[in-house]
């Protein structure tokens, strides 16, 4: 499996810097798990802030900074708990399957693919909606029947979908495993799920503020959009 | 427009090298002496950086310290064959700043049965880090200072490419591109060693 369609290169720079809201980084992230491609890319921009960090150059001096540094060092040291071994590397027991929804997304979920509770969407399609903190988005997962076209497809602003079984093609565009495919207002597009297999896939949009939707509802039929 | 620096301030600057060596110690070691060396070249630049978002003093002095702390208590997961310590003390910064602005961003997990591992190990030797570390300022320094500034409020500044543009009063997709061009750029240097 080779990936061919990764994130471009804002997102991933609002993702290295920090400033990507909670729902588009859960398919950067997950993308990143499966594409070592853009593992590379994200270190290189790393690097690139390191190497700007180091150019910082600061005039005024340290003060008593180190002291107090030093002072907390202790405090921690006699502290049992901070003093205890960290548990930051977990552990993937031995002969563990793989699974299909990769980290950090299988955590949203709270199980992998065959422990998923799917709601109807009509036509054949199913979803689940994956609450996270960010008002700002919308995550799910869908679920398109093979051969059928992904379902209630308005566009309005950024989408992120991420594949992550079976494919779908849009355009002349095929979209595998690990491919991500990033839309926005202006872009006219119509995937419809590959022949033979269902095809389950991470979508993030930007959330449909009520206001506004009313709005484009009411203008939709003056402007024939 | 870079003045050159005097042989005497440049001397007391650490290499990327050396600096790995310190962190690998203190990993190892959890040797004080020598985080205090990694302390007083990192920490100054450290408030620096807090300081250009959350513009106080005192703000940024204690989300400093917190990020130290947290490159004291993670020195042993630094490996030296993945990045340079700079790279690296910028993402813990960096996750110091998400959390304390209440951010959420979630990472992928190199542990995860699902994760992709790339079948072209990482550069083997600190000594290639620190040649790639040096080749990366150089390209740094080469760029337009119009890509040069995205990149500085991107990553300082806390603000998303969006919001730059809005900032800048530029169209978005002229960002976009200085973000596309800044990065191809740094990669060709990057491969160019190779
Ligand atoms: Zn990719
Ligand atoms: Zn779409």
């Amino acid at each position: 499996m080779k990936v061919r369609h990764h994130i471009s290169e804002e997102m991933l720079l609002d993702y290295a810097a920090g400033t990507l809201s909670e729902g588009w980084s859960i398919a950067i992230a997950s993308h990143l798990a499966l594409c070592p491609a853009c593992r590379n890319h994200l270190s290189a921009m790393e690097g690139a802030a390191g190497a700007l960090l180091d150019k910082i150059s600061v005039s005024d001096d340290l003060g008593d900074s180190w002291n107090r540094f030093r002072t907390r060092l202790k405090e921690k040291a006699t502290d049992p708990e901070a003093a205890a071994p960290g548990n930051s590397v977990r552990a993937v027991p031995p002969g563990t399957p793989s699974a299909v929804l990769p980290e950090p997304l299988r955590s949203y979920v709270g199980s992998d693919v065959d422990g998923l509770k799917w709601r109807a969407l009509g036509r054949g399609a199913y979803q689940i909606r994956i609450p996270t903190s960010d008002p700002s988005t919308q995550v799910r997962l869908l679920r398109i029947p093979a051969g059928k076209p992904v379902p209630e497809h308005t566009h309005r602003g950024r989408e992120l979908t991420l594949v992550l079984s079976g494919s779908f093609r849009d355009g002349n565009k095929l979209f595998e495993r690990g491919d991500m495919e990033e839309a926005d207002d202006d872009l006219l597009h119509t995937p419809v799920a590959t022949e033979g297999e269902d095809c389950i896939c991470l979508a993030v949009t930007e959330a449909p503020l009520k206001f506004t939707s009313w709005i484009v509802r009411m203008i939709q039929p003056i402007l024939k959009i | 427009m870079t003045k050159p620096k005097t042989p005497a301030s440049k001397a007391a600057e650490p290499t990327p090298a050396q600096l790995a060596t310190l962190l690998v110690t203190v990993g190892r070691d959890r040797d004080v002496e020598a985080f205090e060396a990694l302390f007083r070249f990192y920490a100054p630049k450290i408030r620096a950086f807090m300081a250009l978002k959350t513009k106080d003093r005192q703000a940024a002095e204690e989300l400093m310290q917190e990020t130290m702390m947290a490159v004291w208590s993670k020195s042993a997961q630094f490996d030296p064959a993945r990045g340079t310590v700079s790279a690296w003390v910028f993402t813990v910064a960096r996750n110091i700043r998400i959390d304390a602005y209440r951010r959420k961003q979630p990472m992928f997990d190199p542990q995860d049965p699902a994760f992709v591992a790339d079948d072209i190990p990482p550069a083997d030797s600190e000594f290639e880090q620190a040649q790639e570390a040096d080749l990366l300022r150089r390209a740094l320094s080469t760029l337009p200072s119009e890509q040069q500034d995205v990149l500085k409020k991107a990553f300082f500044e806390d603000i998303p490419h969006s919001a730059i543009a809005q900032q800048m009063n530029l169209p978005l997709g002229t960002v976009k591109s200085r973000i596309r061009l800044a990065f191809a750029k740094l990669r060709t240097a990057l491969e160019d060693r190779r």
